[in-house]
């Protein structure tokens, strides 16, 4: 079927504004009588909080009001599993950066200054700074909850015996890997204003991706009736998961501006955003793989310890995650997974691009890189022969409903030249393959209901405008765009005869926000809903009219006509008000609910999905021996996305992707002051991130294996393409100068610390060399789908 | 129109007050300067200052600019060669002066790598060559160094990097600095007891805090660099980045052939201590020589060992000093047998 809209290259609906600076960011809003906020932070990595005195803040001209921990004692978290953080912190200091008390002031010199007139009194406690530390020195305790000391979260999964499948194995292999922890670093810093009516009606504008939750934690922690509270996401400017939970300014302000009456604005600093961060989890890592001679698998065993910072996050759904999707992208019969999150006392880790599964994906292709090589078999080859199929289960009970993986390894393997480059080029020159896949949207919402996941709400108008409501947030991906292209597809108008109303707790039904690639399989799915049913309403009125029959109409370019005599037809706006005229106001809703996951048991609440997006990608590098500098020269990368609505803003995201998987891979780094727990470099200029200069040239082929599950056969597109790109650096650099560094970021000390140990006789590999020994619990033990109850046998 | 949205725009790291003055002549600056004495700071671009009054790390009550003044602004060639930089002239305008880029190709090297295009379009040859020193205990917010405990250059007793010692170690961060030597430059200061000049070499001292031999109230108007005479010249710069970084290390060399063999050699290298350090040992083993492949590497070796960087910039400490080597000799190559790309 040949579409109008979808699959075009448009431009967003909102490019003009976002160019020419008319878009109204969160720091950008003005209200009458505004304050301003600031908040004074812990420099302490872990203390108790022995006495706060505020009166000398209090008394300073122009201060408002005065907050500490007491006046907000509600622990909030966005899991209802680890409700574990203060918007101020009430007894103790966990990480140096941890909100202690706030200000609100006529401006933010005054803030600023009262900040320094409060005076707290600390007894610093032991700080536990690394995942060793946290684990080792038991009799510190960082938090009072959690399945051990320091321990957040254990989990152990057993899915079929995978001593059974190692059994049938005729090679088996075991790494270590260590993925460094990175923050997003979106370009607009966290900020909010507040407003607090005389109506006892509490609004808060946001610079946030997930209002919806926002919006519970606010009535929880201030204690009014959710319906007296709106919260409004502002247009944001780049969240990649660090602004998807609720977070402690948002809470703050709208106390102060209950407490004072007038509106309340904060807007963090870049280096507060460090500290508030919720940024990628650094992951040691330890992987077992069990395989015939040909490569094909026959078991497989992933231990993850996740240094988690010092709250829950999403950690608990982190923890899982770097066990979940390994089982996406190849057949493996039997699995086991045993995860483990630890609290540490550094800013809380969260969830970035990618949650959880950037790191065991890393470990997971170097994995395969190095047994291809151990067996003398191609990399690609060896993957290739063993895709999952679609439809199909994975041995976790993950369906498959789609899978264009092949054809995006084929585009890339045969674009790239990789077979004739592959161990060909000179030294110094390498190419790197991996492949990867992700979710479209976490299969169960974050608190347990029975709602949907997503509501769209459409009215149409006497003049034929049409406005779409929906409660999900653009944080620039397009999400706002996706809507117009879609709700313009069914009805037969164009996108910019659509207003998009989004990310509005009052106006708009609820979507549970801008995380886990979820938006256009679920808003997507909600909007063609509702304006299916518009259509009908439309097609009935116009069918009467033309004396056409109705399933004999068509809808496009603004007009409603006979199939068969296209002459014969309304105007979409006469359509309308013979339709209002008719039915009564024209208006309609749709919901999405994901399909519910083929098998339920413990922790099978993390990787379900309505479908999985793959993505295949060659990396090309030049090796400076002498330096180290890793120089990566061209990615070419293919991504199954199921179907592209609009093929431009695929493309943006795969770009994006690359950028960041490149930062990640090269040099993005979290780190601290050891003992201290001081963020290093808690500034743009000194948290390296890479320039433009460093984008190498970027080649994207999207494949469209459509999805019975997604708008138009839609999936994800916003995540899935990072994956791949860091463990395809990496084995671009061991194929240009033949040393594993099996721990990133790749840096320039790092490859000469390989080539020098290589010199030496060594192996060149640099990494982690052990893992914690833990008393793991006994595994959850999950009888696999029915086509897994076989393993394949050993070779003869 | 401006100072309204300033006051009610966008909430940030706020600049502490102070008074800005704008002089139109070099009289007018130095009588304000010596009115506020040391509360007074000379401002040129910026780009390095305020972000430091942001962080609280300089707290002047006074600004005064030097944007206005007009003999900060020229380019003089003189008649047999040789030219005279006004100290305001932008880093932009250096590169895109194709003369200089020819005579002196270290300095547009230099400039041309410095920071990324607005900074250049801001920043101007006399800030760069004045650039505070910098250290990772140092460049951080008001907040972060009170969390660390503050040190030695401001507000502290003792230096992190060294806890032991009595000084700073805060790094020379200026591209333009090294290769000022190297090329032979003479800074002009105008100063409310008269005018007076002094070698680029003898403008910086080893001390991170009074890193310049120059008084609060001196001006630096002006840098002329001597007649081009058969001085070739390049410049290496190690950061992480291929634009934004600070230098971690920059190796400026000039040499000077004479029949097949080095005359006269000066290899400077900056951002590995307080001051740029210029590498004797290394011109020796070049000067009178050929420049043959185990001449360079040994020169290399020399600067290699006559340095030590600390850990207090970006990369290993021990990485920034085997680079200094790699560095040297990739220069060295560079002037004698130039790439065919």
């Amino acid at each position: 079927m040949a579409f109008e809209i979808i699959g075009k290259p448009l431009p967003k609906i909102d490019a003009l504004p976002k160019c020419t600076g008319e878009t109204r960011y969160a720091d950008d809003l003005q209200l009458p009588r505004m304050l301003y906020a600031k908040i004074l932070r812990s420099p302490h990595a872990h203390a108790r909080i022995r006495r706060i005195e505020v009166s000398r803040a209090r008394a300073l001209p122009g201060v408002h009001a005065v907050l500490t921990g007491c006046d907000l004692p509600t622990r909030f978290g966005i899991l209802p599993v680890s409700q574990d953080e203060e918007a101020l912190c009430v007894e103790k200091v966990r990480f140096v950066g941890d909100p202690v008390a706030a200000v609100a002031a006529t401006d933010e010199w005054i803030a600023e200054e009262a900040l320094r007139l409060i005076e707290v009194e600390y007894e610093p406690l032991p700080a536990l700074l690394t995942l060793e530390e946290a684990l080792r020195e038991s009799s510190v305790r960082i938090h009072d909850y959690g399945d051990g000391p320091n321990i957040h979260k254990m989990v152990s999964l057993e899915f079929g015996d995978v001593e059974e499948g190692f059994a049938q194995a005729d090679y088996v292999r075991e790494d270590i890997f260590f993925y460094a922890g990175s923050t997003h670093l979106p370009l607009e810093q966290h900020a909010a204003v507040a407003h607090y009516g005389p109506d006892g009606k509490l609004t808060l504008w946001s610079s946030t991706q997930t209002p919806h939750y926002v919006h519970r934690a606010l009535a929880k922690v201030l204690g009014l009736p959710p319906s007296h509270i709106r919260v409004i996401a502002t247009p944001v400017g780049g969240g990649f998961g660090g602004k998807s939970e609720p977070f402690s300014h948002e809470i703050v302000v709208a106390k102060l501006a209950m407490l004072t009456g007038r509106p309340v604005k904060i807007t963090l600093t870049r280096e507060e955003v460090f500290y508030v961060h919720r940024g990628r989890h650094p992951v040691l890592m330890w992987i077992r793989t069990g395989v015939r001679r040909d490569g094909t698998i026959t078991a497989m065993h992933v231990r993850s310890f996740l240094d988690g910072g010092a709250y829950g996050s999403y950690g608990v759904a982190t923890t899982y995650y770097t066990g979940a999707l390994q089982t996406v992208t190849y057949k493996i019969p039997r699995y086991k997974f045993e995860g483990v999150r630890v609290f540490t006392n550094k800013p809380p880790c969260g969830p970035k691009r990618g949650h959880g599964t950037p790191q065991p994906r890393f470990a997971l292709e170097v994995h395969l890189d190095k047994i291809a090589e151990d067996l003398g078999l191609d990399p690609v080859e060896m993957r290739r022969r063993q895709i999952v199929e679609a439809p199909s289960l994975t041995v976790n009970w993950l369906r498959i409903s789609s899978c264009g993986l092949r054809a995006c390894i084929d585009r890339v393997v045969e674009a790239s030249g990789f077979r004739e480059k592959f161990r060909r080029l000179p030294f110094g020159q390498g190419v790197g393959f991996a492949c990867s896949a992700y979710l479209s949207g976490a299969g169960l919402p974050i608190y347990w209901n029975d709602m949907p996941h997503s509501g769209v709400h459409i009215k149409i108008d006497r003049g034929g405008g049409v406005t779409v409501f929906c409660g999900s947030t653009d944080i620039g991906q397009g999400s706002d765009s996706i809507l117009a292209y879609i709700v313009a597809e069914v009805l037969g108008i164009l996108p910019q005869d659509i207003r998009v109303v989004t990310a509005d707790t009052d106006l708009t039904p609820v979507d549970l926000g801008s995380y886990s690639s979820r938006v256009t399989v679920m808003t997507g799915n909600a909007a063609v809903e509702a304006a299916e049913k518009l259509r009908r309403l439309l097609f009935r009125a116009a069918a009467e009219r033309l004396d056409v029959p109705e399933e004999q109409l068509m809808a496009r370019a603004r007009r409603i006509f006979d199939r068969a005599d296209p002459q014969r037809g309304l105007d979409f706006a006469e359509a309308a008000q013979l339709a209002e005229a008719r039915f009564g106001t024209l208006g309609a809703v749709g919901s999405y609910k994901p399909p519910q996951s083929p098998r339920r048991y413990k922790g099978a609440g993390v990787g379900p999905s309505p479908s999985y997006s793959y993505s295949a990608c060659v990396v090309q590098v030049d090796v400076d021996p002498e330096t180290g500098f890793v120089r990566v020269e061209k990615v070419w990368i293919a991504h199954d996305v199921g179907r592209a609505i609009n093929p431009r803003l695929v493309e943006g995201q795969i770009h994006g992707s690359v950028y960041m998987g490149l930062g990640e891979a090269l040099m993005e780094e979290q780190t601290f002051r050891s003992r201290l727990g001081l963020h290093k470099a808690p500034s743009m200029l000194d948290y390296k991130s890479p320039t433009p200069l460093e984008m190498p040239e970027v080649e994207c082929f999207l494949i469209e294996a459509e999805d019975p599950n997604g708008p138009f056969g839609a999936k994800e597109a916003g995540q899935g393409p990072l994956l791949p790109i860091p463990p395809a650096v990496a084995n671009a650099v061991y194929d240009a100068v033949g040393v594993r560094i099996d721990e990133l970021p790749i840096t320039p000390e790092k490859v000469l610390r390989g080539l020098n140990d290589k010199a030496r006789g060594g192996s060149g590999r640099v990494g982690p060399k052990s893992i914690p020994s833990l008393a793991w619990p006994e595994p959850i033990r999950v009888e696999p789908p029915p086509e897994w109850r076989d393993v394949p046998t050993r070779s003869s | 129109m401006s100072r309204r949205v300033l006051h009610d725009g966008g909430a940030m790291l706020r600049l502490p007050p102070f008074r800005y003055f704008a002089p139109r002549s070099l009289d007018e600056a130095l009588r304000i300067l010596s009115d506020h004495g040391s509360e007074a700071q000379i401002v040129a671009g910026g780009t390095d200052l305020y972000p430091k009054m942001k962080r609280r790390q300089i707290e002047p009550r006074v600004l005064v600019s030097v944007r206005r003044i007009p003999e900060l602004s020229r380019i003089v060639w003189a008649t047999h060669g040789g030219v005279t930089l006004g100290a305001g002239v932008t880093l932009a305008r250096v590169l895109a002066c194709e003369d200089l880029a020819i005579a002196y190709p270290a300095l547009a090297r230099a400039c041309a790598v410095i920071a990324h295009p607005p900074i250049r379009s801001m920043g101007t040859i006399g800030g760069n060559l004045c650039i505070d020193t910098r250290c990772t205990y140092y460049d951080q917010t008001f907040f972060w160094r009170e969390a660390l405990g503050f040190c030695l250059k401001k507000g502290g007793a003792i230096c992190p990097v060294a806890p032991g010692g009595t000084r700073c170690w805060a790094v020379s961060s200026s591209d333009g600095a090294p290769v000022m030597i190297a090329l032979g430059a003479v800074l002009h200061l105008i100063g409310p007891h008269g005018e007076r000049t002094i070698a680029a070499e003898e403008f910086y001292r080893d001390d991170g805090i009074q890193y310049l031999a120059k008084a609060p109230e001196e001006v630096l108007v002006e840098v002329t660099l001597p007649r081009e005479d058969g001085w070739k010249s390049t410049y290496w710069k190690l950061r992480r980045r291929g634009a934004i970084d600070f230098p971690v290390l920059g190796v400026a060399v000039a040499v000077r052939m004479e029949s097949g063999r080095c005359r006269d050699a000066r290899i400077v290298l900056g951002a590995v201590g307080s001051c740029p350090k210029r590498i004797r040992e290394a011109e020796n083993i070049l000067e009178g020589n050929r420049l043959e492949p185990d001449v360079i590497e040994g020169a290399a070796h020399a600067v290699s060992r006559a340095i030590r960087p600390l850990d207090n910039a970006d990369f290993l400490h021990l990485y920034r000093k085997r680079m200094a080597s790699v560095f040297t000799q990739r220069a060295l190559r560079e002037l004698t047998d130039p790439p065919p790309r």
